[in-house]
């Protein structure tokens, strides 16, 4: 049976308020805690089966060349070495989020530095990494293309908007900013680096990965080894971390295909933490231009953003830097634009937030900067310039909170106790401020399918390859299903990650929760009618509760209803909804820093974030999914940062020594407020993405506090301290 | 070559190649996969376990080190049936999203318990000649040789804060 719902109209309803369960929303535990907390959760590399070989890559030296030979034979004389692989299958670009298909191929042609080019098989891991060093390859180098300023910029049509006049718009107002920002490229650094196990049976492939999105991930992977993806089978019960990088397929899965076929035993490659940011996915760096223009209300009169990234030759992939600023702020007057430069760098793709991560923060600290020149407070300038629709599409908005999120935003953190005039407050050698950004990230729904199964003896199993790749798939799932069918925590099972289950949306572009969640409601909403055509019923008239049926002045378990399984597919798709108005989350950062005068060390003190991202499913895990968000932030504010070498794009520090993610002692406890709302356009659940919103403006909220704290404008991420420094006056 | 290691409480004869990291003993070899690899350099705390009672990272020495040592891995510190108390302050907070970094924050938290109940300082430590006060700050500063880049890392703060006994 099938329950299947095209989402064009809103749905006013909000069952889940009516439901009696209780369980919706809660802080439930995740179920899959447990395995977790005690390593008996299997991640990628982990179950490994009797006979697996070991494959280890060589990488590429070079940016830009032809690969014309390798020394497979020498290898194989080494010790324990079974194969040596390479060739027009291998992978030379991780798959794109969503491609659904294989990305570039083939290994004759080099494109960047620390491309795999040869996978080296041996019987165990020592062995093939030692073979791998040892491997001598034949390439031509030829000069490429390295640094993007250098290599100029393609400006694609149909990535460019503008409207009005912003340069007499500019030229008219009473205050206006034209500012330039840069942020460097970005590692997503998940913990798991990225890992695959193959084991083929006849023609038929199991693949144990580490991937966001095996729904996608099963097709790509198929048309890379040229086999039908019914033959094709992905598992990812557990994924160490994504955040954007794990959503294509990426090289290590393809070449343990290969490997595994052609040594005829299962093959396993995990990535070292080096090839993994030389391999998979980077954040592009971007320089943007901010203009804002305001007359003598503070009204904005005109918003320009101009962004300019990199990419591969070949990637159609590009940071969508602007994605929020059309519909962010009120304007009339505006230009936006885009720009690519074609580098020969490693991969640019998705990392948490592609987009409004960067976008947002540098369009936040340009209001900041604007409303210092106005001397008017920022959230002031801000709560002025909401728009009551889409000021580019003239679209309604589906809800809107910007506004409650910066007022109670203001009042938890005690934005009165700021002081407007930069480097006003000390306490012995730091220098204390607070800044603030708005948070925004658009909205999605995606295609969505789960099969809910429901036993006479009150449990439900769901089965989808959707993930959890930290995000809480498990307990939200759990709570959806035994919310609508009236059953307790421990008596639903959800079963995720295998491709043999129906297609889930996969983990990324935070529509996860809220689409595979709106599949399993769907089922579940089915079932519900089933059970109540045995008692000739409306099911909304039936009340489902700790497996049990309330109807009338009746109630029965479930097992004098029903005496076999009922199964329903839940089937979503995007709709009108998607189109006819514009869904977007919204909420406010907030943060105290102290910055040492002597040294220009930023610590961060303090930390809020007010999100509304609709119906919250699990209160816990959302809140877990803020705090990353904002810890992300904190690395963007004041460490992270890739370093590429300008001679050959190598990166240079591509390891947790020199990449600094913040560690424990860098972050505060930070405090999250999650507020109420309910979008009736985004799905019948009412709820929203919450994974991405979090990081979302978070960096520009600390830069901005640095602003106050101190005076100085740093303009090129991260806010180092040399950088702080350097605009501190000389005396401490 | 032969290496004779106990791991927790239990004897393992085995037969490797010297360049056999014990991090990789445990996972490739001896099917304890709980011990995660996050770097396989010593730079994320994935891979920490309990050498002879005290932290180490198990991806930085090699087995045939370890002739008759005894490890405690995650595995030794808790099951689903029957979880330490850290494990169960750990879910109760939230104290991990992927969960990769998770065995080694516990590990790691479950040695850093017994350093300041020993009374060892750390660089936040203001009189290192008194035994020092598990404070928040303290906690996080000792904790910070493991990444979490889901960063539950006040989550963990919390959780260790309960399993060592104290109220927020
Ligand atoms: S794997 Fe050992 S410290 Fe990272
Ligand atoms: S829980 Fe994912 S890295 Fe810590």
């Amino acid at each position: 049976m099938t329950a299947y719902l095209k989402m064009d109209e809103p749905d006013h309803r909000r069952r889940l308020d009516e439901t009696v369960q209780g369980i919706i929303g809660t802080a439930m535990d995740r179920p899959d805690g447990a395995a977790k907390v005690t390593g008996t959760a299997i991640y990628a590399h982990e179950d490994q089966p009797k006979g697996m070989a070991h494959g280890v890559f060589a990488r590429a030296p070079v940016a830009k060349g032809t690969l014309t030979r390798i020394d497979g034979e020498k290898l194989r004389a080494l010790p324990g070495v079974l194969a040596v692989l390479s060739g027009p299958k291998f992978l030379r670009n991780p798959a794109q989020g969503g491609a659904n298909e294989a990305p570039v191929q083939g290994s004759e042609t080099i494109a960047y530095l620390g491309q795999p080019i040869a996978l080296v098989v041996a019987e165990t891991f020592e062995q093939a990494r030692h073979a791998a060093h040892m491997l001598e390859m034949e390439i031509t180098s030829e000069d490429g293309l390295i640094n993007p300023e250098d290599a100029g910029y393609e400006t694609p049509e149909d990535q460019q908007d503008s409207q009005g006049d912003l340069e007499q718009a500019m030229r008219d107002a009473a205050r206006s900013v034209d500012v330039t920002y840069t942020t460097p490229s970005h590692n997503s650094g998940a913990m798991e680096p990225h890992a695959s196990i193959a084991a083929w049976d006849g023609d038929r492939l199991t693949l144990r990965g580490s991937y966001q999105m095996p729904n996608y991930n099963q097709y790509e992977l198929a048309d890379s080894l040229g086999v039908e993806p019914e033959n094709v089978r992905i598992l990812a019960p557990f994924v160490g971390g994504g955040f954007g990088s794990k959503l294509g397929i990426a090289p290590e899965a393809v070449a343990a295909a290969l490997a595994a076929r052609e040594v005829g035993r299962p093959v396993g490659v995990a990535l070292t933490r080096q090839q993994v940011f030389e391999a998979t996915m980077r954040r592009s760096e971007s320089r943007q231009r901010v203009r804002l223009c305001v007359d003598s209300e503070g009204r904005l009169t005109g918003i320009g953003h101009e962004a300019y990234v990199s990419n591969l030759p070949d990637e159609e992939f590009s940071e969508p830097v602007t994605q929020a600023t059309p519909f962010l702020y009120a304007g009339a007057h505006r230009v936006i634009g885009h720009h690519i430069a074609r580098v020969h760098r490693t991969c640019a793709g998705s990392v948490r937030a592609p987009g409004e991560s960067i976008g947002v923060t540098v369009l936040e600290n340009a209001m900041d900067e604007l409303a210092h020149d106005l001397k008017i407070d920022p959230i002031e300038l801000r709560l002025k310039n909401i728009p009551d629709k889409n000021p580019t599409s003239g679209l309604p908005f589906s809800s809107h909170t910007l506004a409650q999120a910066l007022k109670t935003g203001r009042d938890r953190f005690g934005w009165d106790q700021r002081n407007p005039e930069p480097r006003s407050r000390r306490e012995g050698e730091w220098l204390l401020g607070m800044g603030m950004a708005s948070a925004v990230r658009v909205n999605i729904l995606s295609e969505a399918r789960a099969r809910v199964t429901l036993s006479p003896g009150g449990t439900a199993l769901v089965e989808t390859d959707m993930t959890d790749i930290g995000t809480g798939t498990y307990a939200i799932l759990t709570q959806i299903c035994g919310e609508m069918l009236g059953l307790a925590g421990d008596k639903v099972i959800v079963s995720l990650g295998d491709t043999d289950h129906p297609h889930g949306p996969g983990s990324g572009g935070s529509w996860g929760a809220a689409s595979s969640g709106t599949a399993v409601f769907l089922a579940c909403q089915k079932i519900r009618a089933e059970v109540a055509k045995k008692l000739d019923a409306d099911e909304a008239d039936l009340t489902f509760k700790d497996g049990t049926i309330i109807y009338g002045n009746r109630q029965a378990p479930l097992s004098d209803l029903i005496d076999q399984e009922i199964a329903v597919e839940g089937h979503v798709e995007p709709g009108k909804t998607s189109d006819e108005v514009t869904q977007a989350t919204y909420g406010a950062h907030f943060a105290e820093v102290a910055v040492n005068a002597v040294t220009g060390e930023t610590r961060v003190r303090r930390m809020l974030g007010v999100f509304a991202a609709g119906r919250i499913l699990n209160a816990k895990t959302a809140r877990s999914q803020c705090l990353g968000g904002m810890t992300f932030g904190i690395g963007m504010a004041l460490t992270e940062e890739i370093a590429h070498d300008p001679r050959d794009g190598h990166i240079v520090n591509h390891d947790f020594a020199e990449y600094h993610l913040p560690v424990n002692a860098d972050v505060p406890q930070l405090d999250v407020v999650l507020l109420e709302e309910r979008d009736d356009y985004a799905n019948p659940l009412q709820a929203k993405g919450i994974g991405e919103l979090g990081i979302c403006g978070a960096a520009a909220a600390i830069t901005n506090a640095i602003f106050n704290a101190t005076g100085v404008r740093v303009r090129d991420y991260p806010a180092t301290l040399d950088k702080v420094l350097a605009g501190l006056p000389q005396k401490a | 070559m032969q290496t004779q290691l106990k791991i927790n409480g239990t004897e393992h004869d085995l037969d490797h190649d010297p360049r056999v990291s014990l991090l990789d003993a445990l996972r490739n070899h001896l099917n304890l996969t709980g011990t995660k690899k996050g770097c396989d350099h010593g730079q994320c705390g994935a891979c920490t376990v309990l050498l002879n009672g005290r932290r180490i990272n198990s991806c930085l020495t090699l087995a045939c080190m370890h002739d008759g040592d005894e490890i405690t891995t995650i595995e030794g510190i808790g099951t689903p049936e029957e979880l330490s108390p850290l494990q169960t302050a750990f879910i109760e907070h939230d104290g991990f999203q992927c969960g990769y970094c998770t065995p080694g924050q516990i590990c790691s938290a479950t040695a850093m318990l017994e350093e300041a109940r020993q009374g060892w300082p750390s660089h936040v430590t203001v009189d290192v000649t008194t035994s020092p006060e598990l404070t928040d700050t303290e906690i996080a500063e000792r904790m910070s040789g493991n990444l979490c880049r889901c960063s539950a890392y006040p989550n963990i703060v919390d959780a260790i804060r309960q399993a060592a006994g104290k109220s927020a």
